[in-house]
């Protein structure tokens, strides 16, 4: 079949399943924009490629499909260059495709020529220019494998204008065999069994559960291991979501501003099952005081991640899901002489008190008394109370994330769609945009910043237009808040250029004029009302800026830097120990 | 090697545009210095076979293996220690000579297992092909006369026959 090269690639992407495409056009990817109103992909017209970008993250975080991108040369391409980045950190399945001025132009400053492919390199897990016509079909193929396969990732291509022009005689692309891509799936049977021994001589046991979790569909598999051995779990910024927060063994997110059960639960570990997760330096604090007693069980797909920072007792070098089966077989097989799924006799009751105990006594707290701010904890856990299961959460970056991570109830897998390893800013409107696209069929509420609004609110003309129906809550506390709160703590409360206004813009008029419903909630009164109100809209983007505390810190933190044992509590206690 | 912090690593690549950019650019955001770096294709002519000199400490080391072999189009890639290892070296020197010298160089070179590939009133031009060792000790003793230019291509490396390499080095990757 004779198709310009521009057919071949929309035909190609056709072939893959893609159902929705987020692009902007211009100059070099014309011609490609021509086959899309023939085509049966949906195409959504962001307002900025970064929105494109941040779009596709948030439809792949939420369905576990690779999201499509396409945008033109030049500053289009660019321009998506931070969702490459905040992809690749996440491990987030991305197809971008770029346009390029033509291959003979190629070298020579031509009118919007950039050099994607090698300003992409290092955040890419791949990126092809395709140079010959013939090769789309089988070079798109590739893409979706390389970024689909093993430890997903993104991918771009980049496609120039005399080939999206020139005549291919289009052939679908056979099975791809990449030499250069192979992986080890299955974990190695010995070191399964190692690993069981281990855990069955383990007296404080923690799952360090992380993103790869979720990637590799584990989360039914991890709860039939967590519910045969009650190994206690906490899940990582990226892993929300992949055990349940109402599971009484789920001890919440370790790191920075984990809760205190699951900091000093890895601290005072005899061993660490991490599953999927890479010893992040926001996890580990000071590495060299991480988990100081605790033996290393570490399964990841990723050779890459094995020892990079702590040197593990036992690798499971694997998919997540297929170590976890693995293991809870041989645990199994050890406990119950082959007869089925006993409760595994692990002795440890201990460790569970001790647990049980540190959960009574340091709780997340927040002022709840509070009746003359709207404390911004409270907001979320009534916005949280008030969901439907399943319902999709995404997030900014900066105070407002780390409070929704820990007081929004996650029960779902893939349901919280969050800027992690890069943390950008203006991640949550696209983000959530993309997530609806997705999931039509789930209220998706994101939990923004009034800085990170500020950084990608045009999209919701995007999702007006597109009638894509996201509701935004705005914690508006009038500042770049995280950096305040690190000035507030390091920098002996100097602070120099965080602060933004609360009313500057006026983020209710602003959000009408983009099409959206818009609320403002100024007391803690009013806060419960107005959610409800907004739960009741579905037919368009809703926006509501709720005016929080200003001087609300987040806690539990560990300084940067600091070992995990000097976890603050408390603003009290921070302020008797920092100050 | 001298220098307990130089690993050899040969990688089987692509031979595809960009593939060298790849490599250099991993080293580079990653933090790992390159000594050397010697690059042809194969008898394949679809894939070229890269000997890097890499210089990081020896607890490192399978981070770069593992990282480079994410890159696509790194097909193979392993570590190869010296005492596993063939390793050959190219030389060329300029040496000032003055005709009372000359035959004096002339008998270290060919001592060394050197040619003479250039000659003029006063200077030679000097080739070693060798172990790195062996290169390093010519030219020392070269420095003595006045090196005018050297070029050494870097170290290129394949393992020894009967050297269980694959195995060995694939299994350890696993299991580190
Ligand atoms: C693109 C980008 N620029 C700067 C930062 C640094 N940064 C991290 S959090 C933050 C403040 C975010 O402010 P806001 O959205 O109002 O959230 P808040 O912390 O107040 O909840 C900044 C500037 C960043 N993470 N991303
Ligand atoms: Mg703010």
């Amino acid at each position: 079949m004779k198709l310009t090269g521009a057919q071949a690639l929309i035909k190609s992407l056709e072939h893959q399943g893609v159902e929705v495409i987020f692009g902007l056009p211009g100059g070099a990817i014309l011609p490609v924009y021509d086959p899309i109103l023939d085509s049966s992909i949906r195409h959504i017209l962001v307002r900025h490629e970064q929105g494109a970008g941040h779009m596709a993250e948030g439809y792949s975080m939420a369905t576990r499909r690779p999201g499509v991108a396409m945008v033109t040369s030049g500053p289009g391409a660019t321009n998506i260059v931070t969702p490459l980045l905040n992809a690749f950190m996440d491990s987030t399945p991305l197809v971008v495709v770029t346009g390029q001025v033509a291959t003979g132009s190629i070298g020579t400053d031509a009118f919007q020529e950039c050099d994607i492919t090698g300003i992409t390199m290092g955040i890419t897990k791949h990126n092809w220019l395709i140079k010959d016509p013939n090769e789309i079909a089988q070079t798109i193929a590739e893409a979706f494998h390389v970024a689909t396969t093993g430890r997903p990732g993104p991918v771009l291509i980049d496609f120039p204008k005399d080939i999206a022009n020139s005549k291919v005689d289009y052939q679908e692309p056979g099975a791809v065999s990449l030499a250069g891509f192979t992986m080890q799936t299955e974990p190695d049977p010995a070191a399964v069994s190692a690993a069981a021994d281990m855990i069955l001589n383990s007296k404080r046991p923690v799952l360090y559960v992380g993103g790869g979790v979720l990637k590799s569909n584990a989360s039914a598999a991890l709860k039939i291991l967590v519910e045969q051995t009650s190994i206690p779990v906490v899940t990582t910024l990226m892993a929300r979501g992949a055990f349940p927060d109402s599971n009484e063994l789920n001890l919440g997110m370790p790191g920075m501003h984990g809760t205190y059960t699951a900091v000093m639960a890895l601290q005072k570990a005899d061993l660490v099952i991490a599953m999927g997760a890479r010893f992040d330096d926001r996890v580990t604090g000071k590495i060299s005081a991480f988990a100081p007693l605790a033996k290393i069980i570490h399964a990841d797909i990723d050779p890459a991640e094995i020892g990079k920072v702590r040197r593990p007792d036992i690798t499971l070098l694997g998919e997540c899901r297929r170590s976890i089966e693995e293991l809870t077989r041989a645990l199994t097989e050890k406990t119950s002489n082959g007869n089925g799924d006993l409760k595994l006799p692990l002795d440890i009751d201990e460790w569970h008190n001790t647990l049980k105990g540190w959960k009574q006594k340091y709780p997340l707290s927040y002022d709840r008394e509070a009746t003359d701010v709207v404390k911004p904890q409270y907001v979320i856990e009534e916005l949280s109370k008030r969901q439907e299961e399943g319902t999709i959460l995404a997030s900014g970056v900066g105070q407002h994330q780390m409070w929704a991570s820990q007081y929004w109830k996650f029960d779902t897998p893939n349901t919280w769609i969050n800027s992690g390893g890069a943390g950008t800013m203006g991640f949550a409107v696209p983000a959530a945009i993309g997530a609806k696209v997705g999931r039509p069929d789930k209220p998706v509420w994101a939990i923004d910043g009034d800085g990170c609004f500020q950084m990608t609110a045009q999209e919701l003309v995007t999702a007006s237009a597109e009638q894509i129906p996201v509701k935004i809550a705005i914690l508006n506390n009038a500042y770049l808040g995280m950096v305040r709160q690190w000035q507030h703590m390091f920098y002996e409360e100097r602070y120099s250029e965080v602060y933004l206004s609360p009313d500057l813009p006026d983020y209710v008029k602003w959000a009408e004029a983009m099409g959206a419903i818009a609320f403002r909630v100024d007391t803690p009164e009013e806060v419960i009302p107005t959610i409800e109100k907004a739960n009741e809209i579905d037919d368009r983007p809703v926006v509501i800026d709720f005016r929080t505390d200003v001087t609300e810190r987040v806690f539990p933190m560990v300084p940067a830097g600091a070992p995990n044992d000097d976890i603050l509590i408390s603003a009290e206690h921070a302020d008797g120990i920092v100050q | 090697m001298e220098n307990k912090n130089h690993h050899i690593v040969s990688a089987l690549v692509e031979n595809k545009a960009g593939v060298l950019a790849r490599i250099a650019g991993l080293f580079a955001r990653r933090g790992f210095n390159i000594y050397s770096l010697a690059v042809a294709p194969t008898d394949d002519a679809k894939l070229s076979r890269v000997t890097i000199v890499v210089d990081v400490e020896a607890s490192l080391l399978n981070q770069v293996v593992s990282q480079l072999n994410k890159l696509i189009n790194v097909v193979e890639i392993r570590e190869l220690s010296p005492s596993d290892a063939v390793e050959r070296e190219l030389l060329l020197a300029t040496v000032q000579c003055s005709p009372e010298k000359r035959s004096e160089i002339i008998q270290i070179v060919t001592a060394l297992g050197g040619e003479i590939v250039d000659v003029d009133i006063s200077c030679l031009t000097i080739e070693m092909s060798s172990t790195p060792e062996r290169l390093d000790t010519l030219e020392e003793l070269l420095n003595s006369y006045g090196i005018l230019r050297i070029q050494r291509t870097g170290r290129v490396a394949l393992p020894r026959l009967g050297y269980l390499a694959e195995s060995k080095i694939e299994s350890e990757l696993k299991l580190a």
